[in-house]
């Protein structure tokens, strides 16, 4: 369901002059210094940047975990900057999901209660069971998260983070902390809900080689955007190597 | 079930260690709180049923000789409802296969029924039969101790005369729940009984026909007491009367309602310690679970879970671990409220006892638990509920470590690293430090409050009975005697010394206060009853003036030098002004002392004894009691060694228990703060510790950076219990100063060895526990997984 050229593709996002700034005793941190940027409904974008880039802090605002210092942020017609945190949980509660460098599973739930804890109180998800089905892990759904490999607890987290239908996925560092065969699968899956659910997908990671999986590429360097491009020739995740 | 209360089950699951160890400290203060609130109930209930059905007098007088026709002109007394006269007389007795000196006093019946006022409870047998002359109805516990039933004889001695009498019933009086002999401290239903006989055949006996010596009443509603009892005594002063007193001073009800107050305090107090206890305990717990799940909480929240949704996830797990307990502290307080109602049925021998467990108090029990619990997390859960999500998901700052006073000191040289690692960790929290060795201590203080009433006993019958009471036969006459007879006694075969006495009832008065007693003259140089001052040395009572104890005085508000108003209400009834010589400590019982000559002046009747205080000889005691009940003035004879020996020997087995009971309690206090405190510093260092094992440090030099601290936390912790302990027992002691008991608070070296044992042995438990689990800690594991 990507979106077919031509059409005018409808805007999720739009950022204008986001701005962060943690504050830690006397010291300043500036990380993030005036984003503009717009991201499009169904898209796959890789957020590409070096490690204190500014990325996690990008998608965290856009995520509605945590909030800009400076600028503005639209979902849709939303104006997060202007939410309070009840409408930022319920924000979060239908419309996004989230996958984490370190998956972040609960460990004393099996791999399908981690999907049901999220179903539970979602509006219109899918069974957990259909969600582990679509990353390849109907076959592990009563296994604790300690009695998976790092692939596969990290697609349960894709499992959990999609299940509930959701209109954007942000996913931070999804494959930081495994090997690249691993990597790939985790990053085919990711490929396969963006195709299936036509969920805006936006992939961080600070290794370019992925950026060629993404329609767009978004850089971003010292809390600047430095470049967005569109891909010309996307690569399939399989296709990938580093 | 849902997938996120699934996770608070495996949550909970994962620490069953801690959560059991805290819900057995609610369990307790739950138990503890069921079982004495239930009984208290029971027992308010029963008493104010049997009053009740029973009729128990609003007030009592006692005179010389009163007319029967005296009676309608009480009942005609504004504020008087009903009235029943009586004869009631001392007796000595004598029972087959029983040496010892034995007295007991009988009331009248009616002629063939029942009282009006005061109703027996005929547990077996009958009353008395209209007309029969050697009858008699005994208390049950009197009848219990000689395995006496109906159809047994027992001999009297009623009023000189031998007098052969036939048990016909057993039977309880809401008037003598409590019987005690007047003068003695404890019941002792072996040596002193109450009994029962026909009015017509006692009246005969004392010379009191058509005549009555004693009077119980009840009050018209909305009487004032205190203006009948003045109507009363005016009405009955010509006939000897000794002053009427209100229930409240009824001896039975006041030695009842006392005790129960007492358990309504340890009601009180007890839970409150254990329930405080366990919310610390849920707090530190319930603080690293949340400091642990930092992670779990901001997924949660990252996907749409609310504050509150939080809030709530961690307040049912905490709320589970109380309830837990609380239930069980249900079931067991319910069990033992059950239990310890039965031993008040039998010690009270109320003719039923109502207990159930009231609803209310499982209520009450129920939602101090969950406030307990709520409050004692509140803290941490609201920790969690404001975790923002971003920041959740990075992990926690290193915690913050500085040198420790010992080191800016310049001290460290002394100790070890190891050493060094424990005093740091104090700095670091002192304040959990100092909650921590204050819940341990609170073991301790709970087992000093429960046991020092034993020291103080112990304490109490050294002093009075080593120093000021050395006698160890009382014997009173029936009325004032000669002098002659002492002379008798004393060369009676066994006797080894007599010290005469004399009593005589009197008012005091002081500026608008007053006290009924009595006065007891003393020779002038005693060598039995010693009356001692306030460092406990025997004092000499001066040839004039009044030695009163410390609380009479206090009662009329006089000291030394002070005049009271003597108003003797025997003989002549003269009123006097005499001084307050000086003032004596007493622990048990109020006393106006004086000298025998000038009190014997002052009563204006000559000069006289009331009895005698004896030294004999043990061997000789048997012969030397049947003489005595021989004598036709003996009224009583009274072994106070015995009394004491027979209540230690009847509470031993109810201490013993008791004792267990608290250290049993105490000990899941101490085990559950020790083993928690251990099992987080054991999680919150593992990696620390894991690393140090790695690099070579033995197990035990491991245990003894985690146990170390452990250790000096109890051992700190012990003395601090001490002093807590002895503080609350002192205001304890404060609260239950009565006129019956002024126990001084005393700390046996006993009593403090236990109480440090208990929490010892309950910390060493914890440790050897922890100590398994430090022998299996994960080394590469630890090391791998990320923080
Ligand atoms: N909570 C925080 N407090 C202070 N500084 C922070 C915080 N989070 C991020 N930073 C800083 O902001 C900058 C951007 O961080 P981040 O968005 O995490 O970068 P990236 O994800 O690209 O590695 C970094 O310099 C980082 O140290
Ligand atoms: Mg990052």
């Amino acid at each position: 369901m990507t979106h077919s050229p031509g059409t005018m593709p409808e805007v999720v996002f739009q950022t204008r002059g986001l701005t962060k700034v943690y504050e830690m005793g006397e010291v300043r941190v500036h990380a993030l210094r005036g984003i503009d940027l717009a991201l499009y409904s169904g898209e796959l974008v890789v957020l590409l940047g070096a490690s204190g880039s500014g990325k996690s802090t990008l998608v965290n605002i856009l995520g509605g975990l945590d909030t800009a210092t400076d600028g503005e942020v639209f979902y849709q017609t939303q104006n997060l900057t202007l939410a309070d945190d009840r409408a930022l949980t319920e924000y979060r509660r239908h419309h996004v999901g989230f996958v984490f460098q370190f998956y972040n599973l609960i460990p004393s739930l099996t791999a399908r209660e981690n999907v049901a804890i999220v179903t539970e109180i979602a509006r219109d998800p899918m069974t957990p069971e259909a969600a582990l089905d679509l990353v390849g892990l109907g076959d592990r759904r009563d296994h604790f998260p300690a009695q998976l490999s790092g692939g596969q607890q990290q697609r349960v987290a894709i499992a959990r983070a999609i299940a509930k239908q959701p209109s954007v996925l942000l996913c931070d560092e999804p494959t930081g902390a495994l090997d690249s065969q691993t990597g790939i699968i985790v990053l085919e899956a990711l490929e396969r809900v963006n195709r299936e659910l036509g969920a805006t997908t936006v992939v961080i990671t600070h290794n370019a080689v992925q950026a060629e999986m993404a329609q767009r590429v978004i850089c971003l360097s010292d809390g600047r955007v430095t470049d967005i491009r569109r891909n010309t020739a996307i690569k399939a995740a399989r296709d990938l190597t580093w | 079930m849902k997938a996120i209360d699934r996770k608070m089950v495996r949550d909970l699951w994962g620490m069953r260690g801690q959560a059991l160890a805290i819900a057995f400290v609610f369990l307790s203060g739950v138990a503890a709180f069921v079982s004495m609130t239930s009984v208290m109930d029971a027992l308010q209930r029963t008493l104010h049923a049997y009053y009740v059905d029973h009729r128990f007098a609003d007030g009592f007088a006692t005179v010389r000789r009163a007319p029967e026709r005296l009676l309608a002109q009480i009942r005609e007394t504004p504020g008087i409802n009903s009235v029943q006269s009586r004869v009631a007389a001392g007796v000595n007795l004598t029972i087959p296969g029983f040496d010892e000196p034995v007295s007991g006093l009988i009331v009248s019946l009616p002629e063939g029924r029942q009282p009006d006022l005061n109703r027996l409870f005929v547990r077996e047998g009958r009353l008395v039969a209209p007309g029969r002359e050697n009858e008699v109805v005994l208390n049950e516990p009197f009848a219990e101790a000689h395995d006496l039933r109906p159809g047994d004889r027992i001999t009297a001695i009623l009023n000189g005369r031998y007098t052969p009498l036939q048990v016909v019933g057993i039977a309880l009086s809401p008037e003598f729940l409590m019987q005690i002999q007047p003068g003695s401290l404890f019941p002792d239903p072996r040596r002193y009984g109450v009994m029962w006989m026909g009015r017509d055949a006692l009246g005969a006996a004392f010379d009191m026909e058509g005549a009555f010596n004693d009077l119980a009443f009840t009050l018209a509603p909305g009487a004032d007491p205190d203006a009948v009892i003045a109507r009363l005594d005016a009405l009955l002063q010509r006939y000897g009367g000794q002053g009427a007193y209100g229930r409240a001073d009824h001896p039975s009800h006041f030695f009842i309602t006392e005790e129960f107050r007492q358990l309504e305090q340890t009601a009180t107090v007890l839970p409150l310690i254990f329930l405080a206890v366990a919310a610390f305990l849920l707090n530190i717990v319930v603080a690293r679970l949340i400091a642990l799940q930092r992670e779990q909480i901001a997924v949660l929240k990252a996907f749409g879970y609310t504050n509150r949704d939080v809030g709530a996830h961690y307040a049912k797990l905490v709320l589970l671990i109380a309830l837990l307990g609380a239930a069980g502290g249900t079931v067991l307080g319910h069990w033992m409220g059950a239990g310890l109602g039965n031993l008040y049925l039998e010690y009270y021998r109320f003719p039923f006892l109502h207990y159930s467990l009231p609803p209310a108090v499982v209520a009450t029990a129920v939602g101090l638990t969950v406030a307990a619990a709520l409050v004692g997390v509140l803290q941490a859960v609201r920790r969690a509920v404001r975790l923002p999500p971003a920041e959740a998901m990075r992990p926690a700052p290193p915690a913050v470590y500085r040198t420790t006073l010992v080191e800016r000191l310049g001290l460290q040289r002394f100790f070890d690293p190891p050493t060094r690692m424990i005093l740091r960790n104090f700095e670091r929290r002192p304040l959990k430090a100092f909650l921590t060795i204050l819940g341990i201590s609170s073991s301790c203080a709970i087992l000093i409050m429960g046991l020092f009433f034993g020291d103080s006993f112990d304490y109490v019958t050294r002093v009075q009975f080593g120093i000021a009471q050395r006698e160890n036969l009382t014997v009173t006459f029936t009325e004032p005697t000669s002098t002659a007879a002492l002379y008798e006694l004393a060369s009676l075969p066994g006797v080894l010394h007599a010290e005469p006495f004399r009593t005589v009832p009197v008012r005091l008065r002081h500026a608008h206060r007053s006290y009924q007693t009595a006065i007891e003259g003393i020779t002038a140089a005693p060598y039995l009853r010693r009356p001692v001052d306030i460092d406990l040395q025997p004092l000499t009572v001066p040839p004039e003036g009044l030695v009163l104890t410390e609380r009479l005085a206090q009662i009329l508000g006089v000291q030394a030098g002070d005049e009271v108003l003597v108003e003797v209400q025997e003989g002549r009834r003269r009123t006097r002004a005499v001084p307050v010589a000086g003032l004596t400590r007493q622990f048990i019982g109020l006393a106006a002392y004086m000298d025998m000559a000038a009190l014997n002046r002052l009563a204006g009747m000559g000069q006289a004894l009331s009895g005698a205080y004896l030294m004999i000889d043990k061997d000789r005691e048997a012969d030397l009691t049947r003489t005595l009940t021989d004598r036709p003035r003996v009224a009583a004879i009274m072994s106070r060694e015995r009394a004491i020996a027979a209540f230690r020997e009847t509470t031993a087995k109810t201490m013993l228990t008791y004792t267990f009971i608290l250290s049993l309690f105490a000990g899941v206090i101490a085990f559950g703060v020790v083993y928690n405190s251990a099992r987080i510093s054991l999680s919150e260092r593992d990696r620390e510790l894991a690393s140090l094992r790695v690099l070579g440090l033995t197990r035990g030099e491991v245990a003894y950076i985690l146990l170390g601290e452990l250790a000096v936390l109890t051992l700190l912790a012990i003395p601090l219990g001490f002093l807590l302990g002895a503080g609350a027992g002192a205001a304890m002691v404060q609260a239950m100063q009565t006129d019956m008991y002024q126990l001084p608070f005393v700390l046996g070296r006993r009593t403090l060895a236990l109480a440090a044992a208990v929490v010892l042995a309950a910390a060493l438990v914890s440790a050897l526990i922890i100590n398994r689990r430090l022998n299996r800690l994960d080394l590469i594991g630890v090391l791998k997984t990320r923080a």
